[in-house]
């Protein structure tokens, strides 16, 4: 049998473990998204992956740098970033764009000022 | 009384940032992790997401153990703005095959930024096409490598059949400030080409 490890592919489940299979985050998280938490272990049982994140999270971070800097595949830290939200362990701001999913005029300006002031 | 006046002790959690990010495209070599870093605060740091061969659409992967997996990896750098605001810069992919990440990219972003390498003009065209489709406002930027620029802006856009609308510089990917440049340019396309939207009254 053709042993697909030794092609550099490997099981999808390894990485998913865990978040116990699920590739679904609770809420849709952007990748720059930022996640922060205030809050410290206090008895919260929490996996070592969820303690990284709160580790991580004491200034404001987004999603894309929780993956990056934990090195868990995004899909993996979105899941999890969900789940703390959800648990009220984290808090999260999305960014700011109209309903078609567009940023908004004025974040547009924010940042051309913001980039000029560079 | 003491005063509530801001204390640079006390964290910040009562100031919420806000965020945005500006995408980075090009092909393989272009240079994009080299802009990114020329004006990231930080050392651009790399997520990886990852595919499955198979399908994308699997909800529940404990019951399928046997699927494949690809990691796909994106740089990124951030640079923090006045008044809290946190600009990301996302460099795409380099592999074209890797498209579908890419929405997850675009989707929410002020702008894109198409790097060119005029030795390799043709790895550009699917990535302007890519733009082109999704709608994201996004200039051509010519990376001159060594300061060299072969080509007029004209022969570019001939090149790569761009719009008139497309603006097109040339830029020292290395250099902060010709990269700060070039965002500033894509922050004031996608704001210009926004403002002709809404004096249409109409979508884009």
């Amino acid at each position: 049998m053709y042993d697909y490890e030794m092609d550099g592919a490997s099981s999808l489940v390894r990485p998913y473990a865990v978040t116990g299979g699920r590739t679904r985050p609770r809420y849709e998280l952007a990748l720059e998204s930022l996640v922060f938490s205030e809050r410290g272990r206090d008895g919260v049982p929490l996996t070592p992956e969820c303690q990284a994140i709160l580790g991580l999270c004491k200034v404001w971070r987004s999603v894309a740098e929780v993956s990056a800097l934990t090195r868990m595949p995004l899909g993996v830290a979105r899941v999890l970033i969900a789940d703390l939200l959800h648990e009220g362990l984290v808090q999260v701001q999305q960014p700011q764009g109209g309903p078609d999913g567009r940023p908004d005029l004025a974040l547009m300006e924010r940042v051309l000022s913001g980039l000029r002031g560079l | 009384m003491v005063s509530a006046a801001f204390d640079p002790a006390v964290p910040s959690r009562a100031r919420r940032p806000s965020s945005a990010k500006i995408v980075v495209g090009g092909g393989f070599g272009a240079g994009k992790t080299t802009f990114v870093g020329a004006v990231s605060e930080i050392e651009p740091l790399t997520t990886e997401a990852v595919l499955t061969e198979a399908s994308r659409r699997v909800d529940d992967l404990s019951r399928v153990p046997g699927k494949r997996t690809t990691t796909v990896a994106m740089d990124f750098g951030r640079v923090t703005l006045e008044g809290d605001l946190m600009l990301y810069l996302f460099g795409t992919p380099g592999q074209a095959r890797f498209w579908f990440m890419w929405d997850d990219l675009v989707r929410g972003a002020v702008g894109a930024v198409v790097l060119v390498d005029t030795r390799r003009l043709e790895d550009a065209f699917p990535v302007v096409d890519y733009f082109e489709d999704s709608g994201v406002p996004f200039l051509v930027a010519v990376n001159g490598w060594n300061g060299e620029f072969p080509y007029l802006p004209e022969d570019i856009r001939d090149a790569l059949t761009l719009r008139e609308e497309v603006p097109i510089l040339n830029v020292d990917a290395r250099d902060r400030a010709s990269a700060k440049a070039t965002l500033i340019a894509v922050a004031e396309h996608a704001i210009r080409l926004r403002a002709a939207e809404t004096a249409r009254g109409g979508q884009r």
